[in-house]
């Protein structure tokens, strides 16, 4: 972008100035008006929220280039602009409907009954999930990198009171480690931000990009900052707050986590690497970021496939899918090592995110409720969940159904836009690892599946009931999930590209993944994958499963955590300076 | 001169970081951190940071500096339990080894900066006569940077609402802190009848400088923040009940407030956060005095704690 097209904003930018602060006007009227307003107005705001996303969408529809705000007419360096491309507008869009499907199932948990009095959950909860949308709305808008610290900042406060909205003794322990972890993140990107500042005299991105020159002081600052990012998206080995954290909260709150919350850093190394410093990062550092994320896909998968609660499978399941989101740094360089697949692994990142948040916050709404409505989520017992709560359980399928990309699932097209690419580029490697990852995700979605549809030995008895809007939310997200793909190449994308999703080549595929699928279930499971319980004799297997949550178990300690933290920064910034 | 002074000052400075780091108690660590942050200021001062120094002094040495120090009193019961699951001589010697390369690679990067450092301060001075304010910190967090220090003022809202959900469920709506009691005549009840009404003259007058001269908002809430908890301390009022609706008044008033003149700029100058000319000084004026009730009322809560005491009246 040529710095003189910076001075002047675009028609329709004042609505992302007002995409950001609606949120936080809810917030702040809620905190003001409290007891029974409290859902009254999260409900209010969710379709005006809603509605303002669409407006961008349609102006950004209508516009040549990204859509562009000068807060106070002053224009950048010395002011700040907001800026919305396709990637900000989608994740916008995506978060919209997100948020409002969260807000629908939350109304059986924090929803006030009539003459009840504020409760301390319900006051946390909705004012929080408005600070966290409107914090992941600046993430998505700011072109400033110091706003873009103070939005990570929001996020952070907002989404760890969430761990523990239920107020036990652990919960109160998962967040303590997750806030702290979180802030070691913060201080490394603050430090990254500092040090552009000082070399550059601008924090502003597209004049940061102009300005950047590949040296010693812009690898150590894209190091930095991008570890501190991978702890804040937990991604492996930087993991050590996601499981209990994710695993302990409220089914509410851990969708608002999982689903929404560490998109907002990922997002944010998206940015950097691709749109900041397309001079500065190069194909051999691009590899880092997605060796993490296998080593995540394999890790987190084979962990969740041993959990013996549906939850914490959830949560296991979200650690590999980050590694997911991490595959498409390598896959935006060619073959000579120029970034010039830069915009498929924009589209297809945004739309693993989009896919992930859908499905996976319908799936952990779906184990909330079968945790509300069985009184426990352990997945041996989980026979004749299937009959009782058909819906719920139809959502954490078709969840699971979506991730593993299946035709025409967000996840499938981001992972064909990605098979693509790492053709084109010759970094066959990674082919190995997309697959795999779906292969997994087949794997513990086989491994529900054989659990609830069983016969129970003795009819269920003392279900609670659960509400049905909340089930309807769940199933709802899930499907918009694996419909995304159509709804994406009705929007930006090429229709082409669905050309053949419907072929006999494409659909094979499933079966095949879940064959994949049924073989991990069966030689790492916990249990065996028939019969209800008892250990079937499997030493081999059973040995390689438990080395894997002993090593996951040692990177979830403080002092190995806060090493790999120090590494990553490390091996990062030498991989970027060795060129 | 100066420099054996400031040489003084600074190897001062790290034998303090020190001490801090491997003090074995915590309220020592503390106290050793409080001092700390009132070298810094003076470090600041030297640099002519008057600006950052008042607010090293108010918000990193004072604010943070008594926030620790009602941990450390939290914290009393378990500490000479947690003392004994001190890490190894090893790998306190791997750590040491790990902080020295950090700090070693922190000297590099300051080193590799270029020199002059570039700074928009030049830009800064000619756009100041449209801010209509003559302090070019204020002209910064109130009119170039004003989305910044709205969503800062945010935060803070939210991390009162993250305390707050601390609190057990019986509690809710009630009244944060214990209730302190104090002899009427001790020293503690005679300091907060004398120190509020010069620490409240002082405060207005840091708030009201703030436009023109190093200091402003914070700095000063922090003071009268201060002063309000002295009151408490000495048992002379209780805080507030979360649940009164004028307490939450005075918490949104500044964000909100703030996000109204923004859209009044939208109407009036067309932009969002924008000042119509000629109106400039006045409205910062009203984002000023919005904010400062949140700022007091905030920084003051954070202290008290989540609500603890006298549940739903």
């Amino acid at each position: 972008m040529a710095p003189g097209e910076l001075l002047t904003g675009t028609e329709g930018g004042a609505l992302l100035a007002a995409a950001v602060l609606l949120p936080f006007v809810g917030m702040l009227a809620g905190l003001l008006l409290g007891g029974r307003w409290l859902p009254r107005v999260a409900f209010v705001l969710m379709p005006l929220g809603l509605g303002v996303a669409l407006a961008i969408a349609s102006a950004r529809a209508d516009a040549d280039g990204p859509l562009v705000y000068l807060l106070g007419g002053w224009s950048p360096p010395l002011g700040i602009a907001l800026r919305a491309d396709g990637a900000a507008v989608a994740m916008l869009l995506a978060v919209a409907g997100v948020v409002c499907g969260i807000g629908a199932f939350a109304r059986g948990d924090f929803g006030l009954a009539p003459g009840a009095g504020e409760s301390r959950g319900a006051f946390a909860y909705w004012l929080l999930l408005l600070a966290v949308w409107g914090a992941l709305n600046l993430v998505f808008v700011s072109g400033d990198l110091f706003t873009l610290y103070v939005a990570l900042e929001l996020l952070t406060f907002a989404g760890v009171p969430l761990v523990c909205l239920a107020g036990s003794g652990e919960t109160l322990r998962a967040a303590l480690r997750y806030i702290l972890f979180a802030l070691c993140g913060s201080v490394l990107y603050l430090l990254g931000a500092v040090l552009l500042y000082g070399g550059y005299g601008t924090l502003d991105m597209p004049l940061l990009a102009g300005a950047l020159q590949p040296e010693p002081i812009a690898y150590a600052a894209l190091a930095l900052m991008t570890a501190g990012l991978f702890a804040k998206t937990a991604l492996f080995p930087l993991h050590l707050w996601l499981p209990p954290a994710h695993g302990g909260a409220p089914a509410a709150a851990s969708a608002v986590l999982s689903a929404l919350v560490i998109k907002g850093s990922w997002f944010l190394v998206l940015r950097l690497w691709l749109d900041v410093m397309p001079g500065v990062a190069n194909a051999a550092a691009a590899q880092l970021p997605a060796a993490l994320g296998a080593a995540a896909i394999v890790t987190g998968s084979v962990v969740a496939l041993r959990q013996q609660r549906l939850k914490l499978l959830v949560a296991y399941s979200t650690v590999a899918q980050i590694g997911y989101l991490f595959l498409l740094f390598p896959l935006a360089f060619d073959a000579a090592g120029d970034m010039t697949l830069r915009e498929v692994a924009t589209s297809a990142g945004v739309l693993q995110a989009i896919a992930h948040a859908t499905a996976k916050a319908g799936m952990f709404m779906a184990a909330g409720l079968v945790y509300a409505a069985l009184g426990h989520d352990r997945i041996d017992d989980l026979a004749g969940a299937a009959k009782a709560l058909p819906v719920a359980v139809a959502a954490f399928l078709v969840g699971g159904l979506a991730l593993m990309g299946a035709v025409p699932s967000g996840a499938y097209l981001a992972k064909k836009l990605l098979l693509g690419s790492a053709a084109t580029s010759g970094q066959w490697w990674w082919t190995w690892v997309l697959q795999g990852g779906a292969a997994f995700t087949a794997g513990y979605v086989v491994l529900v599946a054989l659990r609830v549809f069983r016969r129970p030995p003795a009819p269920l008895a003392d279900l609670k009931p659960v509400s049905a809007l909340s089930q309807w939310a769940a199933l709802g997200l899930a499907v918009a999930s694996l419909l995304l793909s159509l709804a994406a190449v009705w929007g930006p994308l090429p229709p082409d590209l669905l050309a053949k999703a419907f072929s006999l080549e494409e659909l094979a595929m499933l079966p095949v993944l879940f064959g994949a699928g049924a073989l991990l279930v069966a030689a790492l499971a916990r249990s065996p994958l028939t019969g209800s319980s008892g250990g079937a004799a499997r030493p081999g297997f059973a040995g390689l499963g438990t080395a894997f949550e002993a090593g996951d178990r040692l990177v979830r300690q403080w002092a190995p955590a806060m090493l790999a933290l120090l590494l990553v920064a490390g091996t990062c910034g030498w991989l970027l300076a060795r060129g | 001169m100066s420099t054996v002074v400031s040489a003084a000052v600074v190897l001062l400075l790290l034998w303090l970081a020190v001490w801090t780091v491997v003090a074995r108690d915590a309220f020592l660590a503390v106290a050793g951190f409080v001092v700390y942050g009132l070298l810094l200021a003076l470090v600041w001062v030297r640099l002519a940071g008057i600006d950052v120094a008042l607010t090293e002094a108010a918000i990193g040495g004072g604010l943070t500096g008594a926030l620790l120090l009602g941990a450390v009193g939290r914290l009393r019961g378990t500490e000479a339990a947690t003392a004994t699951e001190g890490a190894s001589a090893g790998a306190r010697a791997g750590a040491a080894v790990l902080a020295v390369a950090v700090t070693a690679a922190l000297m590099l990067g300051v080193l590799v900066l270029p020199e002059p450092v570039p700074t928009l301060a030049p830009l800064v001075v000619p756009a100041m006569p449209a801010t209509g304010v003559g302090n070019p910190i204020t002209g910064v967090l109130l009119a170039f940077r004003a989305l910044d220090t709205l969503l800062e003022a945010t935060v803070l809202v939210i991390a009162l609402i993250g305390v707050w959900s601390f609190a057990p469920d019986r509690a809710w709506g009630g009244r944060p802190g214990p209730r302190y009691q104090t002899d009427p005549d001790g020293v503690l009840a005679w300091l907060a009848r004398v120190l509020p009404p010069i620490g409240v003259v002082i405060g207005i007058y840091v708030f009201w400088a703030g436009a023109d001269h190093p200091g402003g908002k914070f700095q000063a809430a922090t003071i009268l923040a201060a002063m309000w908890m002295l009151v408490q301390m000495a048992g002379l009022s209780d805080a507030p009940r979360t649940s009164h609706r004028g307490l939450r008044a005075g918490i949104v008033a500044g964000p909100l407030v703030f996000i109204a003149v923004g859209v009044l700029g939208l109407w009036a100058a067309g932009s969002f956060l924008a000042y119509p000319p000629g109106l400039a000084k006045p409205l910062i004026v009203v984002i000023e005095v919005a904010l400062l009730p949140t700022l007091v009322l905030v920084l003051a809560l954070l202290m008290n704690g989540p609500p603890r005491r006298g549940g739903p009246a």
